[in-house]
């Protein structure tokens, strides 16, 4: 089980470098001259050819790809044109506000879908296992954005019963950071008005950005239960007579999990793509705004960097679930 | 055995089309019954085919086809759902029912280059790895899966800001970030298939790589990448609308949906019709293309029969 760990990390510093050449490759792919880019619309001849010089983009690319590797390691990812902040000092200004949203959505889409699936498979053809279909068929090709401002015009704009957007009210006080994630800061230091508060600001957003991948965990938990509840030890278990929760929870929900954490990893990757939009519709001060942001300016640098942390993240999450998926199942340990 | 006897064993008359085809028809006719044994699926069929419809008649049929280039007509600004306007009209007095039905055309157009670039980039990738296997796999596999182990999106608002935004290099970006899964795809279905045994009997007689890939590998994989495409139109639809909405896209006045959406997100919550209408024409799109590929998967993989 090490060994797979270590193979696995080991695979993981390989995808990390495949990244890298491929943010590499994008920024000269770019039309036009990365030097002047990264210079800025208004500088002179003079500075675009320091700025070619001092990056080394006058010289051969494997050497340009070192240099940049080499930055990138050393936390120099440039400069945003936008905010006039060092590239790295935003992403870690931005990134908590996406960590929290990302994973407190995954967090609801599988403790919400997998009670759904399982309840659904259990309850195959009822009215119950129908009206949880419809469901799912309908939340997959909901436009994430589109969800988010629907419901902002409904729950927000017209009934009132949640904030418009942002992390808390302007009017707060923040509280002093210590995680940088507003709900477990706000319960660390035992301040519980404000906690709700910020609850209360990331249900929406939350909503928006769970709802696809909901209804995609559901799908995938319920189509293995029904497969797993077909199988020779479950009906084995039934005629011990053990009692039906016993059944599903232990002996059939084990086994059914390995597909649904696939699907839980690759929907964690379009949740990652998707907080982009939220974020835009919910003015969430996240990575995801900070990229939009930087794309509709031709900001370069940000946007590689913003690429690079959330590509990052994804890759760390997959490495995550692969470990979790080794441990449940003993088969995958040999591959890789 | 006389000349006679022979003679009396050949068919008198030449075999009919139906007769000729006889095996085609019958796998044809199945098909037909498991697709319309599945209700989803022919909701799906229908909302694609009424799509492709729209897309097809669409400049024909709308009631205001000046509104598609962007007219301005400040005399009707932003006026509710009526009868001379089902979906009413946007900030300029343009018809949001005529945009959004223009809208379809440029949809399609998107999805299929889209999904269309990412199987001609995938497939042949695909089955290069899976029969030349070795080095070449391991090459190509990792590639596909640093791909995959980037969120598409992000990946592709990085290309578009590089490249700078606009349609054409929305469709670009979109579709480099599309061909891995394709990859991945074909690359198992075929791996399975190299050593089945119609694969060898080809081989023994001659045929050389190119003919068994292209010949004998390439028709049993299409299952599987018509059901992914099918479903990858809808995702395509999603991709492309999204980044509309981020203003990397389609640029308004261009009657992309997603682009509609991202001017029309200022004018809430008191002209909710300018967002809401666009934004349910991607949802049944998009539900469209997915319903008929569960019921595509059904029909084509026999173990997906219920």
């Amino acid at each position: 089980m090490l060994n797979f760990a270590l193979r696995r990390m080991a695979w993981m510093a390989v995808m990390l470098v495949g990244l890298l050449a491929i943010t590499f490759s994008i920024s000269h792919i770019a039309p036009g001259d990365p030097a002047a880019l990264a210079a800025g619309p208004d500088a002179t001849r003079e500075m675009v050819e320091r700025i070619r010089v001092e990056h080394g983009l006058d010289r051969p690319l494997p050497v340009q790809f070192a240099l940049y590797l080499g930055n990138i390691l050393q936390g120099n990812w440039g400069q945003s044109i936008n905010t006039r902040h060092a590239v790295w000092d935003d992403l870690v200004l931005f990134f908590p506000a996406t960590f929290e949203l990302v994973v407190f959505s995954i967090l609801i889409a599988v403790s919400i879908g997998i009670p759904l699936g399982v309840l659904a498979a259990v309850r195959q053809n009822t009215w119950l296992d129908h009206s949880i279909r419809l469901v799912t068929v309908g939340g997959v090709a909901l436009p994430m954005f589109w969800l988010g401002l629907m419901i902002q015009l409904a729950l927000a704009l017209h009934f009132g019963w949640f904030p418009l957007g942002g992390r808390m009210d302007m009017m707060t006080d923040p509280v002093a950071p210590i995680t940088h994630l507003l709900l477990v800061d706000t319960l660390l230091h035992g301040e519980f008005s404000i906690f709700v508060e910020c609850l209360h600001h990331i249900v929406l957003p939350a909503a928006a950005l769970s709802i696809p991948a909901l209804a995609s965990i559901i799908r995938v938990n319920r189509a293995e239960m029904l497969e797993t509840l077909k199988q020779d030890y479950v009906v084995n278990a039934m005629a011990q007579g053990l009692s039906t929760v016993r059944i599903v929870a232990i002996y059939a929900l084990r086994n059914a999990m390995l597909p649904t954490m696939a699907m839980i990893g690759l929907r964690f990757g379009w949740m990652l793509g998707g907080t982009v939009l939220v974020e835009t519709v919910f003015d969430w001060p996240g990575i995801g705004l900070y990229a939009v942001e930087s794309a509709i300016n031709s900001d370069f640098e940000p946007i590689m960097g913003s690429t690079i942390v959330l590509g990052f993240f994804f890759m760390l999450t997959n490495l995550f679930i692969d470990i979790i998926y080794a441990l449940l199942d003993p088969r995958v340990r040999e591959q890789i | 055995m006389t000349e006679s006897a022979l003679q009396r064993d050949l068919p008198t008359t030449d075999p009919t089309w139906a007769e000729r085809n006889h095996a085609a028809l019958r796998t044809l006719r199945l098909y037909v019954r498991t697709l319309f044994r599945n209700a989803s699926a022919v909701l799906g069929l229908g909302l694609v085919l009424f799509f492709l419809a729209i897309a097809a008649v669409g400049p024909w049929i709308i009631p205001y086809p000046e509104d598609a280039a962007g007219a301005v007509h400040m005399d009707r600004k932003l006026q509710p759902p009526s009868a001379e306007h089902w979906f009413g009209t946007d900030e300029v007095g343009n018809d949001v029912f005529s945009r959004v039905v223009l809208g379809t055309r440029l949809t399609l157009q998107i999805a299929l280059i889209v999904t269309g670039v990412a199987i001609l980039i995938g497939v042949p990738l695909g089955m290069i790895a899976g029969y030349v296997g070795g080095a070449v796999q391991e090459v190509i596999m990792r590639v596909t899966d640093i791909f995959l182990g980037v969120p598409g999106l992000i990946l592709a608002i990085a290309i578009v800001g590089a490249l700078g935004p606009g349609i054409a290099n929305a469709m670009l970006a979109l579709s480099l970030v599309w061909w891995p899964g394709y990859v991945r795809l074909v690359q198992a279905k075929t791996l399975s298939l190299k050593n089945e045994i119609y694969v060898d009997a080809a081989r023994s007689m001659g045929a050389g790589p190119m003919r068994i890939v292209f010949v004998h590998l390439l028709p049993n994989c299409t299952s599987p990448i018509v059901v992914k495409a099918s479903m990858d139109m809808g995702m395509a639809i999603l991709g492309a609308a999204s980044l509309g909405f981020l203003g990397l896209g389609a640029q308004p006045p261009e009657p992309e949906w997603g682009a509609m959406i991202s001017i029309a997100r200022n004018y809430l919550p008191d002209w909710w019709w300018y967002s809401f209408f666009p934004g349910l024409a991607i949802f049944i799109t998009v539900m469209g293309f997915n319903l008929l590929g569960d019921g595509l998967r059904d029909i084509l993989d026999p173990q997906h029969r219920e």
